[in-house]
């Protein structure tokens, strides 16, 4: 059972991102999905970095008196994948004001339907 | 947000020092946590805290925007120069080591140039998009 | 877990934006927490500082209330179930957390922390990972950067929008 539950913070990433998913699914409204989206970019960051944890050990800075360090590269990937997250979302924010120029509405289903009648 | 005085003073202590912090981030990030990304997102924030409280133009007569569309692609060129640097000298593609006398010594500034370019175009960036939209909601 | 369920069920916009900021410094903390600094302080600023930002302008810009959804959502809800039973599954292999023989640990990552203090003299491990050992990454990763700031002055600025805004271009 401790076995198990060592696990614990793959269930809680899991958790958060299947509320992502369910966001950018079920929501109609584009800025809900866009927030939802980003929901689900943090999630992923959260399990690269759970995964590069080591017990006892330390931040990856090498100092006097600590031996066990945490490991980096988690931490390398996921430092430039957050700065390149936030420029995409904001070229999706871009995209929404402009569709709410064109179309008049930020709801999917609204947008669908002025597409078909065109 | 003319009228408000509590935003204007607090902006008005606040801001230099997230623009000092934001340089000591850029160039301590090899001692201590930070380097070039996150250094350029705190001085985009300072900015743009600046151009929230007090307006947009005045804003934008200090930093110009062309200032700003300029900053983006030098951070990067600096980058490729350094690399192109150290094929100039001898070695290959951004192998920072031949810079220098020292390979270490090269190392470090290599690195110190490498996150000074990713610094100024990160914060190059966050403030144009800033900007951008800041704009359309002026028009 | 709690805000960003709170952010799928709220129907004001402006709320959600900021409860999606609590959400990105609560990530950070618990990044913090986890041993990485780098990453929390970049999380923080970023996700709870720029990105909040950017929701709040396009909202000014846009309408502020959601909609009620026309359909039930119990299509979406079964998928993610599915979707979620699977995952957990999957992660039965996984190793535990903070476990010193994982996978992760193995071949190259001791290579970087033995190796670096010779090599490259930076004690932040993260800095010499980044910008020296794969600074080729970094390289890539910069123009991305560079290219999403120009779609967005593409999207949003430009002499043309100001003829279109003022009635000329309209088709």
């Amino acid at each position: 059972m401790a076995d198990v539950l060592g696990l614990y913070n793959y269930w809680v990433v899991i958790v958060l991102m299947m509320t992502g998913f369910y966001i950018v699914v079920a929501r109609d409204n584009l800025i809900k999905k866009i927030i939802g989206l980003s929901i689900f970019q943090t999630s992923v960051f959260l399990l690269f970095i759970t995964v590069g944890k080591v017990e006892g050990g330390t931040a990856p800075i090498l100092a006097e008196g600590f031996d066990v360090y945490s490991n980096p590269l988690p931490g390398v990937l996921i430092l430039t994948a957050i700065v390149v997250g936030v420029a995409t979302t904001a070229v999706a924010l871009g995209l929404v004001v402009r569709i709410n120029e064109e179309y008049g509405t930020i709801e999917e289903g609204e947008i669908h339907v002025q597409d078909v009648e065109a | 947000m003319k009228r408000q005085s509590i935003p204007r003073v607090a902006a008005k202590l606040l801001i230099p020092y997230i623009l000092l912090y934001a340089f000591y981030v850029q160039w301590h990030g090899d001692y201590g946590p930070g380097g070039g990304f996150q250094a350029g997102v705190i001085f985009a924030a300072g900015v743009i805290l600046y151009a929230i409280v007090f307006d947009l133009r005045a804003c934008q007569r200090a930093l110009s925007p062309r200032i700003i569309h300029l900053l983006m692609p030098l951070g990067l060129l600096l980058y490729i120069g350094v690399g192109v640097a150290a094929m100039l000298k001898g070695g290959t593609f951004l192998n920072y080591s031949v810079l220098e006398h020292d390979p270490v010594h090269g190392q470090h500034l290599g690195i110190l140039l490498v996150e000074l370019g990713v610094g100024t175009t990160v914060a190059g960036v966050m403030i144009s998009i800033f900007y951008s939209f800041g704009e359309t909601v002026r028009s | 877990m709690a805000t960003a369920v709170r952010i799928a069920r709220l129907r004001g916009l402006f709320s959600a934006a900021i409860v999606a900021g609590i959400y990105s410094l609560l990530g950070a903390c618990w990044m913090s927490v986890l041993d990485q600094p780098d990453v929390a302080f970049t999380e923080a600023s970023v996700g709870a500082g720029i990105s909040t930002v950017l929701i709040l302008v396009t909202l000014s810009l846009t309408t502020s209330e959601e909609k009620e959804p026309e359909h039930t959502p119990l299509l979406p809800l079964i998928v993610i179930l599915i979707t979620g039973a699977v995952l957990v599954y999957g992660t039965i292999d996984m190793p535990r957390l903070g476990d010193p023989d994982n996978q992760v640990h193995r071949h190259v990552a001791p290579r970087y922390i033995n190796e670096s203090p010779h090599e490259v003299e930076v004690p932040n491990l993260v800095t010499a990972v980044l910008a020296s050992y794969r600074g080729y990454d970094t390289l890539g990763e910069t123009a991305v950067i560079f290219t999403a700031g120009i779609g967005v002055l593409i999207l949003l600025g430009g002499a043309r929008r100001r003829r279109w805004v003022a009635g000329e271009d309209r088709e």
